[in-house]
Formats: structure tokens, C-alpha cells, sequence
């Protein structure tokens, strides 16, 4: 259970990132998180495994306090909570199977790190979980050998190989094509039931958000200003979540005469 | 739809913006730096009847240094030998201690006290000419592989250390962040998420600074801090100025050589 309460983001002396923001996650269930591009959705990500400072308010994971936490007791927790990023951020140059282990590093001690040498169980754990999402004939390859889809599943294993008690997903999708992207989503889905994970994910796609979760949080300005199951996302709630953002930008089919206009200038 | 091109009639004129906007002290600058030159070269003490007398000087040495001349090989063998010696034991230090530095010196990773003392001792080593730290090793440590050794070792963490965290500053965060949000602390985020990125920046640097530090060591060899340079230094003080042209010949061959060498592995590091 994820409890965030009054959670507040300033950067500097601007106007806050997230106002007061209240959010709930209970059990296994997937939240997609909708929002335009600098609604504070993926400073909410972070601000969850403290890769954003928050300035005020409170997050509770099963029973840890995360806001107050520093040092070893941060890292503790961060281990606790699985990341997925847009861009993978996997580490370019190593193997498939370092990439995929490297979701121990807050378990192992450093000389095991160093040594590569990680104990039995995390090697067959990340076979087993390399062969769930049918990457494991890649083991020894490099990860920037992988195409799009293939290193976000490394990025999907890394993130399991912690035993998350929740797994964050931060745009995961946005840097694949529409049918990776569809399995990447997928798999998150079957992921989630399988393994009786919470999964929090920031997604642009509407159609997809719609499709495989079972909540949808939509936020403007830093605040949830909808917080309902799918079928409730009427389009005067998609106006208000996204008012002033064109409807292409949201992954619905946009009107081909706009763009044939300014091409024919 | 009408478009503001459509509108306008008539030619538009374009021109590149100069480099300087202001056209003030693009003048002044234009003609500050005229004045200076004529200045720098009409006020030099340029004493022609010395050079004149130096003329046949300088061709009686060219005669005496044709044919060049292997008189001692072995001496040359153990110079280059002992250059070598220097410029890899210096490379080694320089670049061992390179690595901790370079951390210390970049922004993105160090705070800020930490990153002021990076970049100082950045700033230090660098601020002198190899020669200079070899005439002050040489007092201090006494003629010598030591002096050289010590030298190139500070010419070496100069340029890596400074080379190094600059590619440091430059490196992907994402990745940092990964390791970071998978629990690492702060060590093991700097092996698994920068040291990879840096890697082959680092062999690359190493590689240079081996031929870097090979020529270099001819030249403080000549001030005392030994090597293929007290070679050449002995021999023109025994006027032995065909065995010093083959000196010369021998060193602008070795340095052709390694430089193809580290030009060819640098260029094959992936």
C-alpha cells in the first residue's frame, strides 16, 4: 500500500511542481497516470524513490515513512521500489546479464558488485525472469545492441530483480513504436497479476492507459483532478486533464487536413 | 491562408551577422590588434650583425653533424630503454591517480568543496611546462630516471585528470539515476553507472598519454631527469654533434612509430 498525503515540489522559489497532492495505492493494481507534459507526473515518480527531493508532505510504503529517510536507510528502501525509465537508462556498455543484475546492487555487498561475482540464487532468479520476458538468449550481449522493445524488457527485469514491493513506470512506453509499446504494456499488466505487484505508470497514451489499467489518475498543475476507473475518462474529463493540448498529442488520431495546409505553404 | 512572404514585394537583402555585433569594439579590436604586432615587431632587438656572425657557426655544426653517426649505439639503446621505462611508469602513476581526481573535479558529481579541490590541483599541474617541474624534481631528487618519472607523472594527472572529468561532466544521468533508484550507494553508482560510460575515454587518454609521455621524456631527459635526452645532452656537450644527429634521427622514428601505434589503437577502441 502506497499512501502519499500532502505531498508538495518546489524547485527553487518557483511555484510548486505538485500542491497538496493525496494519492492512494492500494494492493496489486495498475494506475495509469495521465497528464500533460509538465503536470508533475514523472516529479511524482520520483519523488516516491526520492530521486526527487519532495519540499513537504508524507509517503508511506507498507509502513516506511520514504520522506525522511537518508543514507543507508534511503537505500534500503529504494530497493524496495522498482523504476522504469522512457529512455531505459540501461548501461549502454555492459552485458545484458550486468544490466540485469545490477537490480541486486542494493542487496549485494560491494565486493560481490565489483567482482561480478552475484550469488547462485540472483543469477537463476535472472534467468527465470530473462526467459519470462524471452530476452535470456541475450545474456552476454551488450545492452545498446537491443532494440527498443528488447532493452525495455531488460529495463522491466532489472526493475523485478529488486522484489519491488512497487514498481514505478515512468513513461515506458513513450520511446517505442505503437506495437512494442503494446507489449511493453502488456507485460507490465501480467506482470502486475503474476507477481501481486502495485504499479504506478506515467503515460501520454490515452488509448493504452485506458486499455490496461484499472485506475486512471489524471493530473493538471501538480493536483489529481481525476481519479476514476477507465470507463469514467468522458471526453469533457479528457478537456479538463488536457485543456489546450492538441488531440494528436494524446494518441488519438489526429486531423491530416491541419497538416496538409501548412506542408502546401 | 495568405503567408507574410506573399505579402512583401520587393528583394530582401541577407548578409551573415558579424562575429561581433557591436561595431565598436569590433574596431577596436581589428585595430588594437594591428597597432600591437607592428609594435611587437619594430620594437624586438633583433642584432643583425649576430646573427650574421652566428650564420657560419651554425653551418660549421651541420657539417660536423653530417654523416650522422652510431659511434655508441649502446648508448642510445639504454637511453631509449630507460625513456621508455620513465614514460610507462609515468603513465601508470599519472593515470592511477588520474582517476580519483577526475571524480573529485566534476561538477556533476562531486560537492562543491571537493570540486574545487579537483580542479585546483588540476590547475596546478598544469600551470607549469614539464621542464620547468623537471629542473625543480632534478634539484630535489638529484639527476636521474626519478626527476623524469616524478615530472611526467604530474604531466600526466594534468592532462588525463582534466580530460577525464570533463567527459565525467558529459556522461548520460539516466544511468546514475538507474543504479541510484535500484539502491546503490554512492561507490557502487560510480562503478556500474559512470565507469562504463568513461571507459573507453579512459583507455584512449592512457594510450595518448604513453606517447605523450614518451616525447616529453626526451625533452626533460635534457635538463637531467634522464633518458634518451641526457643522451642527446651528453653528446652535444662532447661536441659530438654527428652522434647527437643520430640521436635526433633515432627519436623522431620511435616517436613516428609509437604515435602510429596509439594512433591505430585509439582508433580501434570501440
Amino acid at each position: 500500500m502506497l499512501r502519499i498525503k500532502d505531498l508538495v515540489k518546489r524547485y527553487g522559489k518557483d511555484e510548486a511542481v505538485l500542491k497538496d497532492l493525496n494519492l492512494e495505492v492500494p494492493g496489486e493494481s495498475v494506475v495509469a497516470i495521465i497528464g500533460a507534459s509538465g503536470a508533475g507526473k514523472s516529479t511524482l515518480l520520483r519523488c516516491i524513490n526520492r530521486l526527487v527531493e519532495p519540499t513537504s508532505g508524507s509517503i508511506d510504503l507498507n509502513g516506511t515513512e520514504l520522506t525522511t529517510l537518508s543514507g543507508g536507510d534511503l537505500r534500503l528502501a529504494r530497493r524496495r521500489i522498482g523504476m522504469i525509465f522512457q529512455g531505459f537508462n540501461l548501461i549502454n556498455r555492459l552485458t545484458v546479464m550486468e544490466n540485469v543484475l545490477s537490480g541486486r546492487l542494493g542487496y549485494v555487498p560491494a565486493w560481490r558488485a565489483m567482482t561480478r561475482n552475484f550469488p547462485q540464487s540472483d543469477i537463476d532468479r535472472a534467468f527465470q525472469l530473462m526467459e519470462r520476458v524471452g530476452i535470456a538468449h541475450y545474456a552476454n550481449k551488450r545492452a545498446d545492441e537491443l532494440s527498443g522493445g528488447e532493452r525495455q524488457r531488460v529495463g522491466v527485469v532489472r526493475a523485478l530483480m529488486q522484489e519491488p514491493e512497487i514498481l514505478l513506470a515512468d513513461e515506458p512506453t513513450a520511446s517505442l513504436d505503437p506495437k512494442t509499446s503494446r507489449q511493453i504494456m502488456e507485460l507490465l499488466r501480467a506482470l502486475a497479476s503474476e507477481l501481486h505487484l502495485p504499479v504506478l505508470i506515467n503515460i501520454h497514451n490515452v488509448t493504452e492507459a485506458k486499455e490496461y489499467t484499472q485506475r486512471i489518475v489524471g493530473m493538471r498543475f501538480g493536483r489529481i483532478i481525476f481519479d476514476s476507473v477507465p470507463t469514467d475518462l468522458t471526453q469533457d474529463a479528457m478537456d479538463e486533464i488536457y485543456a489546450g493540448v492538441p488531440a494528436e498529442e494524446r494518441g488519438e488520431t489526429g486531423d491530416p487536413e491541419s497538416l496538409r495546409e501548412v506542408v502546401s505553404q | 491562408m495568405t503567408s507574410s512572404v506573399e505579402k512583401t514585394t520587393g528583394h530582401r537583402t541577407w548578409k551573415k551577422p558579424p562575429f561581433i555585433a557591436n561595431p565598436a569594439i569590433r574596431w577596436a579590436i581589428i585595430l588594437g590588434v594591428l597597432a600591437y604586432v607592428v609594435w611587437a615587431v619594430t620594437s624586438l632587438p633583433f642584432n643583425w650583425e649576430r646573427i650574421q656572425e652566428g650564420i657560419p657557426r651554425a653551418i660549421r655544426i651541420f657539417k660536423g653533424a653530417f654523416p650522422p653517426d652510431m659511434i655508441r649505439g649502446e648508448l642510445v639503446l639504454q637511453g631509449f630503454l630507460e625513456s621508455i621505462k620513465i614514460a610507462i611508469v609515468a603513465t601508470l602513476a599519472g593515470v592511477m591517480l588520474s582517476v580519483p581526481i577526475a571524480f573529485a573535479a566534476a561538477s556533476n558529481i562531486a560537492p562543491k568543496w571537493l570540486y574545487n579541490v579537483g580542479r585546483g590541483i588540476i590547475i596546478i599541474a598544469r600551470s607549469f611546462h614539464p621542464v620547468i617541474v623537471a629542473i625543480l624534481f632534478v634539484k630535489a631528487v638529484g639527476f636521474g630516471p626519478l626527476a623524469g618519472i616524478l615530472t611526467l607523472t604530474i604531466y600526466s594527472i594534468g592532462f588525463v585528470a582534466k580530460m577525464l572529468a570533463e567527459r565525467i561532466e558529459e556522461i548520460d544521468w539516466g544511468q546514475v539515476e538507474a543504479i541510484r533508484a535500484a539502491g546503490g550507494g554512492t561507490f557502487i553508482t560510480m562503478l556500474y553507472a559512470v565507469i562504463p560510460q568513461i571507459m573507453p575515454r579512459q583507455i584512449g587518454l592512457s594510450i595518448y598519454q604513453l606517447d605523450s609521455n614518451l616525447r616529453a621524456s626526451a625533452v626533460v631527459g635534457i635538463v637531467g631527469a634522464g633518458g634518451i635526452g641526457s643522451t642527446l645532452m651528453n653528446a652535444f656537450r662532447r661536441y659530438d654533434y654527428d652522434f647527437a644527429l643520430a640521436i635526433t634521427l633515432c627519436i623522431i622514428g620511435v616517436i613516428l612509430i609509437s604515435e602510429a601505434i596509439s594512433g591505430r589503437i585509439r582508433r580501434n577502441i570501440w
